[in-house]
């Protein structure tokens, strides 16, 4: 697939604080790429490169193959982290300033305006000051003025918070909305369960450094431990057990079940299936449950930055 | 891409519509105004009240120097002892008690002169008195030396010496007086537009970072374009303003005069009868002759050009520092420490001009400091109106406008800095850190 964005070896050291060493990444056309790591660790500096707010010491960014330039400007929407508008001027006005601000026509981005606050039933504050609203309504005309221009790249810096459960799942949906208009997005954030949700593909970060790169699945691929959650029934579970630990790891488990199950987290060797372990089990007890354990993003997360 | 005019047109727009603006618009010109009316209205009620001063003349020599007049009324008492003159002056509530002692000489007579009265008199009425009394004395003195009064005044000679350039241009005293009031009005309008603009301009540089729009404004537009338009517009509704103002100041004192029958020149009355009186004087007809002719004089055209140029350039110059100030810090507490710097240079401006133009328009001082952009836009508009070499002018202006462009490159260098350094505080050691960035 062509990647929309390229950032190649890029490094920014302020005084004596590197703030990136070296960081390449490649974001494909159409996905959603996280763009991970804890505090601190250089992911609103590369974002800030990319919007040409900061310029790299070292290395090069392009933008569908071309080197950033001013005229990219209205190719990218942006959503900072620290975020806010004009307080005392109205909203209409403000999106209007905004959206020109992007190239767009007076005219053209009224239109569009119009047809956005319908969509987000916020219509009538229009004449509003910024300052009448609550936090919650300001970020939504945000968020429109971010996407207004209709830009190849979309770049959200945490968009969920300060929202409550109801506006942030209606952004959500409004993201792979653009995303299947053709749209790639650059996804910054902590809270996991929305990159498990969202992402594609994911970077992660931690001290100037990235630690890891590729599509979501394939991480969780190389990450899982060919470890299944088993709940069994059985007339001698001492039996069982000990059955099991002559081929298999066995470890307690815990998850939620109708019945009054043995649980257990039982690992294979990596030349094992599950069928193997399927077969061995239903020759010993009656299977209740079984369930690959699959990492989540959250585990991987934590895992790759103690490790580093 | 350029949205320097998107910049401008907002700015501008929010400026002139937010609401203490448009107060303050209206509002000023009002309470300006107002302020002048009472002070023209209690000035009048001090000037009209009557005096009534005793007088207590042992020597009988003093009646005719002291004639009374509307506002005052002399009363001379004979054959009283002082105390008793005390007594009834205050039984009669008078203003107060000149006491002139008898004595052989003038000289001493002089020294026993005494005013009483309850509180401490009015100072213009007594400097009146005494140089009345100083007149007639003197006088008396002369005559009792036996010198003919008449033939003194006579022989009283007046020189005004007539200065002339080699090129046959007439000068005079008063051409000067003229080109220095000249500059020093310049210089006074720049120094109240920069006081009174230049804060605006920094608030509205620190506006994106108190409302944390920066990063997606920087990420739309360039630093520098952002400053630019924010100074550009600012200073458009700056003088916006200012006209207003004027506009404002003329109409409210038409009505003020007309509703309330308050004479504003009032106050000027008594001036203006004296400049009347001294118009009628043959010699000051020559003088107004020679003001006026001498404004001809002037490099008019020159002047009015150079004036607005070093007053654009100038102006624009002292609110790209402000603009810097407001990018080097995230709110307006932080601003005080870079205040006070910026105002010397202006200072120095305006002693240099004062000082050194008068007394040498285009000697070495003169001429150094009509070059450095930050005091020329003063000494040099001092210097024009004494002639100044055309390419002088013009390389002073390049200069001028060169250096602006250079602080509005560096404020937007430290406004890009500062965003990245979000909580840190500016100091002049962090900044030029921040250069190396």
């Amino acid at each position: 697939m062509h990647d929309l964005l390229v950032t190649d070896s890029v490094s920014k050291n302020f005084g004596d604080f590197t703030a990136l060493n070296k960081v390449s990444i490649r974001v494909p056309e159409g996905s959603i790429f996280g763009l991970l790591g804890p505090n601190g660790a250089g992911k609103t500096t590369l974002i800030r490169i990319i919007n040409q707010i900061t310029m790299p010491d070292e290395g090069s960014v392009t933008l569908d193959n071309e080197p950033l330039a001013d005229h990219h400007i209205r190719d990218i929407g942006y959503l900072p982290e620290e975020r806010g508008l004009y307080k005392s001027m109205k909203v209409g006005e403000q999106a209007l300033y905004l959206a020109q601000l992007k190239g767009l026509s007076k005219s053209e981005a009224r239109k569009r305006l119009k047809t956005w606050f319908e969509r987000l039933e916020i219509g009538d504050w229009w004449n509003k000051k910024i300052m009448e609203l609550s936090k919650g309504m300001a970020q939504k005309i945000q968020f429109v003025v971010t996407v207004l221009h209709e830009p190849k790249l979309l770049i959200f810096d945490e968009p969920f918070s300060g929202f409550d459960p109801i506006n942030a799942n209606l952004i959500k949906e409004e993201i792979l909305k653009l995303r299947e208009a053709g749209a790639t997005v650059i996804f910054s954030t902590h809270r996991m369960e929305s990159v498990e949700e969202l992402c594609d593909d994911i970077a992660l970060l931690n001290k100037a450094n990235k630690i890891l790169e590729g599509s979501l699945q394939d991480i969780k691929r190389r990450y899982k431990t060919n470890t299944y959650e088993v709940g069994l029934v059985t007339s001698d579970e001492q039996r069982l057990k000990s059955l099991l630990r002559e081929r298999f790891d066995i470890f307690p488990a815990e998850f939620k079940s109708l019945n009054d199950d043995l649980k257990l987290n039982i690992k294979l060797d990596f030349n094992e299936t599950s069928n193997d372990l399927l077969s061995f089990l239903t020759n010993h007890a009656e299977v209740n449950h079984f369930n690959e354990l699959v990492p989540t993003a959250n585990d991987i997360f934590i895992q790759t930055v103690k490790n580093n | 891409m350029n949205h320097l005019g998107l910049v401008i047109r907002r700015e501008y727009l929010t400026k002139v519509r937010n609401r203490a603006f448009i107060i303050m618009t209206i509002l000023s010109p009002l309470i300006l105004i107002a302020l002048f009316a009472v002070v023209a209205y209690l000035s009048q009620l001090n000037n009209n009240k009557k005096r009534t001063i005793s007088v207590l003349d042992e020597t009988s020599m003093v009646r005719e120097a002291l004639q009374s007049t509307d506002n005052l009324t002399y009363v001379f008492l004979e054959n009283m002892e002082l105390e008793e003159a005390k007594t009834l002056v205050r039984t009669n509530e008078n203003y107060g008690l000149l006491h002139i002692r008898a004595h052989d000489s003038i000289a001493q007579i002089a020294q026993g002169i005494k005013f009483y009265s309850e509180d401490s008199p009015s100072l213009t009425l007594i400097t009146e008195i005494e140089s009345k009394l100083e007149r007639l004395l003197t006088d008396l003195r002369l005559q009792q030396e036996g010198v003919a009064l008449n033939k003194l005044k006579s022989s009283r000679t007046r020189i005004d010496i007539g200065q002339e350039s080699f090129a046959g241009e007439k000068t005079s005293k008063i051409d000067n007086v003229i080109k220095l009031a000249f500059g020093g009005f310049a210089g006074y309008l720049l120094f109240m537009f920069i006081i009174i603009y230049g804060n605006m301009i920094m608030r509205s540089v620190i506006e994106e970072k108190t409302s944390r729009i920066i990063e997606v404004i920087v990420s739309s537009v360039k630093p520098l374009q952002l400053l630019m338009g924010k100074i550009i517009g600012t200073s458009l509704a700056g003088i916006t303003q200012f006209v207003v103002w004027v506009i404002l100041g003329g109409v409210f004192m038409f009505i003020i005069t007309a509703i309330f029958g308050i004479d504003m020149g009032g106050m000027q009355n008594q001036q203006q009868e004296l400049v009347q009186q001294a118009l009628e004087a043959p010699e000051a007809q020559m003088q107004v002759q020679t003001i006026i002719s001498s404004i001809y004089n002037l490099p008019l055209t020159n002047l009015m050009l150079a004036f607005i140029l070093f007053f654009i350039g100038g102006y624009l110059l002292y609110s790209s520092l402000y603009a810097a100030i407001g990018a080097a810090v995230d709110n307006e507490t932080d601003t005080q420490q870079f205040l006070m710097p910026i105002l010397i240079p202006l200072i120095l401006a305006v002693y240099v001009g004062v000082f050194t133009v008068i007394e040498d328009p285009h000697g070495t001082i003169s001429t150094v400091f009509s070059f450095i952009p930050f005091t020329s836009p003063v000494v040099m508009l001092m210097r024009i109106p004494f002639g100044v070499p055309v390419w002088q002018q013009i390389l002073s202006l390049g200069l001028l406008f060169a250096t602006f462009m250079f602080t509005v490159w560096f404020a937007s260098k430290i406004y890009k800095v500062g965003i990245l350094m979000y909580g840190k505080k500016a100091s002049y050691k962090e900044l030029f850190k921040w250069l190396k960035y």
